[in-house]
């Protein structure tokens, strides 16, 4: 069952603009299914303080999610799906296609 | 069409390569965001909600066949093999890396094009009649006041810190092609009683939130008068705009607050100041510049050909399609045994304006070929051949029949203006062009398209209303409710001469529910007209929304009382 309080943080990259999010190690990562996954609000602070990277990314930001049956989180927010998936008006500019997982 | 001489060349190959050092400092870290950001919006550069954008300026929708072909390797080289043509002629290209954009300016520079003034607080890129220079209707060609403007107020150090970005717009017939009326400044060059040719100054206009028509500032100036009195309106506006709030900050909504009257007198009064300044106006330009620039826009040399074109009109004759794109896509040309052939960029199901690079390629290819190398981009986001013999119609259509160009659609309900919205755009609030996809598929037959008749459809996904929804026949704005898509509808718009706002009809509609609404609105105008010649603008006019509302809402709808 989704946690009311379940967010990741997502932001671009600063060389090509792509939607990235950060993983658990403070690196970060194209797949949302490698984003780090804050439960509470200190683990959200800490991942806004790990996130505070401005020679790699732009505009960091706070997503609310909710875990998939397999774990994976979803943005709970349709911009945020369209942003993980890419434009949805051509299949060639889908994201998805990059990645190997099943959401 | 206009050719950088070596002032311009220069200046715009200096900008480059400032801008490329302001790339690298940034990617060293010797630029942070906050202050990268302002000069990378200067040269046209955004972040968008999946990637970077850059912006190129067409000033006046104006480009020839070299300049389409350099858009089309950019495309391929540092992006993804398309472009977007926009509604203010402009084209954005959607996956730039921020290392590679110096290079990308460079290719444009290379061709006379650049990006600059296409965001910011400045005034924007000129734009004007896409049927500038050709069509039957025109007293004189806008370009040369579009061109003039552009130069006296490219990197003009006084207005680069405007309260809020600054539009204009030129046309140069008395049917509006160019919605000057949505502008902060809006010429009509007219003639006066006299004979002399002048313009009608028009400000105030403006969509977005606060949607306005623009208001008659003064009804002749003097063709000579144009950057005094221009100077003058964006002086009292940089004093007098609002800057405390962004929402407020544009021209529209201190003509709205102050009055017409009250901006008129202050603008008068600077003019007046400005034209007794010791030693003249500053700004009036060297007439022999004005000769110079206006030379460049001279008509291409026209053929003296016959009215009929015995050969277009035996294979018109002999073919259906031909014909059917004969009758949408053509606008009368000022020369006998001339057309303007619109070339739809709205083939049902493609994103509105979107062009690959192959099909950038045909067009500069047909230019050269067959159009006096001109191409224009409109600002209802479709291609125009300005200048091309009735003669060489059958050929011209079987290329772009091959390219996937010759969807008859023009001016229809399938000619769709829609804004990239959430797919693209970092401010959308809802998604535009799979909308506008939806509803061209779902009228794709040009039979019940053509039996619609005129219909223009513009989306907007959001309130900014780039997609220009305020003046659609019928418009669609798309915004969230309760975490969904929702789109509001609103009918009775009209972007020409006789500019309205259209009137919200409603509740909003989820994006399912869309197309079965739009469909119900034109099985209702069917019903209602008094015959094919009446539009929908026109039903709408004569009978109120009252009839359209209710075939919108169905009373049998209980989850959509109002």
């Amino acid at each position: 069952m989704a946690h009311a309080k379940q967010k990741i943080i997502s932001a671009n990259d600063l060389l090509d603009g792509d939607v990235v999010y950060l993983d658990g190690n403070g690196n970060w990562t194209r797949l949302i299914r490698d984003a780090a996954v804050a439960e509470t609000s200190d683990a959200a602070d800490a991942l806004n303080a790990a996130a505070n990277q401005p020679q790699k990314v732009i505009g960091p930001y706070l997503i609310d999610v909710a875990l998939n049956a397999a774990g994976i989180p979803i943005p709970n927010h349709y911009r945020e799906r369209i942003r993980d998936h890419g434009p949805t008006v051509r299949a060639d500019l889908d994201r998805r296609r990059e990645r190997i997982f099943e959401a | 069409m206009y050719r950088y001489d070596e002032f311009d060349d220069a200046f715009v190959r200096d900008r480059v390569s400032r801008f490329r050092g302001q790339v690298a400092r940034r990617i060293e870290g010797a630029l942070t965001e906050e202050e990268f950001k302002p000069l990378r919006l200067q040269n046209g550069l955004y972040l968008q909600l999946h990637a970077y954008m850059l912006r190129v300026a067409i000033p006046y929708g104006t480009l020839n066949g070299a300049q389409m072909r350099q858009l089309a390797a950019i495309a391929e080289r540092w992006d993804r093999g398309y472009g977007h043509f926009t509604t203010r002629q402009n084209i954005q290209f959607n996956w730039p890396k921020l290392g590679d954009v110096p290079d990308m300016l460079d290719r444009l520079a290379e061709e006379g094009m650049h990006a600059i003034q296409t965001s910011g607080n400045c005034i924007r890129n000129v734009t004007a009649d896409h049927f500038a220079g050709a069509a039957a209707d025109e007293v004189e060609d806008p370009r040369p006041t579009a061109e003039l403007l552009r130069q006296w107020s490219t990197d003009h150090p006084e207005f680069a810190f405007l309260p809020r970005k600054f539009k204009i717009a030129v046309t140069g017939s008395p049917n509006d092609r160019a919605v000057i009326k949505s502008h902060d400044i809006g010429l009509r060059v007219r003639r006066s009683d006299a004979g002399e040719i002048g313009y009608e100054v028009i400000i105030g206009g403006g969509l977005g939130r606060t949607p306005m028509v623009g208001q008659v500032l003064r009804s002749f100036l003097p063709k000579a008068d144009l950057l005094p009195y221009v100077e003058a309106i964006l002086r009292v506006f940089n004093l007098h705009g609002r800057r405390d709030n962004k929402y407020k900050a544009r021209l529209k909504i201190l003509v709205h607050e102050t009055g017409i009257e009250n901006v008129r007198g202050e603008v008068e009064a600077e003019f007046a100041r400005q034209m007794t300044t010791v030693g003249g106006p500053k700004v009036l330009p060297d007439p022999a510049e004005v000769e110079r620039i206006a030379s460049y826009f001279a008509p291409p040399v026209f053929e003296d050909l016959p009215e009929g074109a015995k050969r277009y009109e035996i294979a018109r004759r002999a073919d259906s399609v031909l014909r059917a794109w004969a009758d949408t896509n053509l606008s009368e040309h000022r020369q006998p045994g001339y057309a303007i052939a619109t070339i739809s960029l709205k083939r049902p199901g493609e994103a509105p304006g979107d062009a690959s690079a192959a099909q950038m390629r045909v067009l500069a290819d047909l230019a050269e070929a067959y159009g006096h190398d001109e191409l224009r981009i409109s600002h209802e986001q479709n291609v125009v051949l300005p200048h091309v013999r009735r003669e060489d119609l059958p050929e011209i259509h079987g290329i772009l029949k091959r390219h996937g160009l010759a969807t008859a659609n023009a001016g229809l309900i399938g000619d769709i203006i829609a804004c990239p919205g959430m797919d693209y755009c970092a401010l959308a609030t809802a998604r535009s062009i799979p909308v506008a996809q939806n509803i061209a598929r779902h009228f794709a037959d040009p039979k019940y398209a053509q039996t619609i008749g005129e219909m223009r459809i513009k989306i907007s996904g959001c309130i900014n209303a780039c997609g220009h929804h305020h003046v659609g026949t019928i418009g669609i704005l798309g915004l969230e409710k309760a975490g969904r898509e929702n789109y509001q509808i609103t009918l009775g718009g009209d972007h020409t001469e006789a500019m309205t706002i259209g009137q919200r009809a409603g509740p909003g509609f989820d994006y399912d529910e869309v197309v079965p609404a739009i469909e119900r609105l034109i099985e209702a105008y069917l019903v209602l007209r008094e015959g094919a010649e009446e539009t929908f603008l026109m039903a709408f006019r004569r009978l109120g929304a009252a009839p359209f509302k209710a075939a919108l809402y169905p009373a049998d709808d209980k989850s959509r009382a109002a």
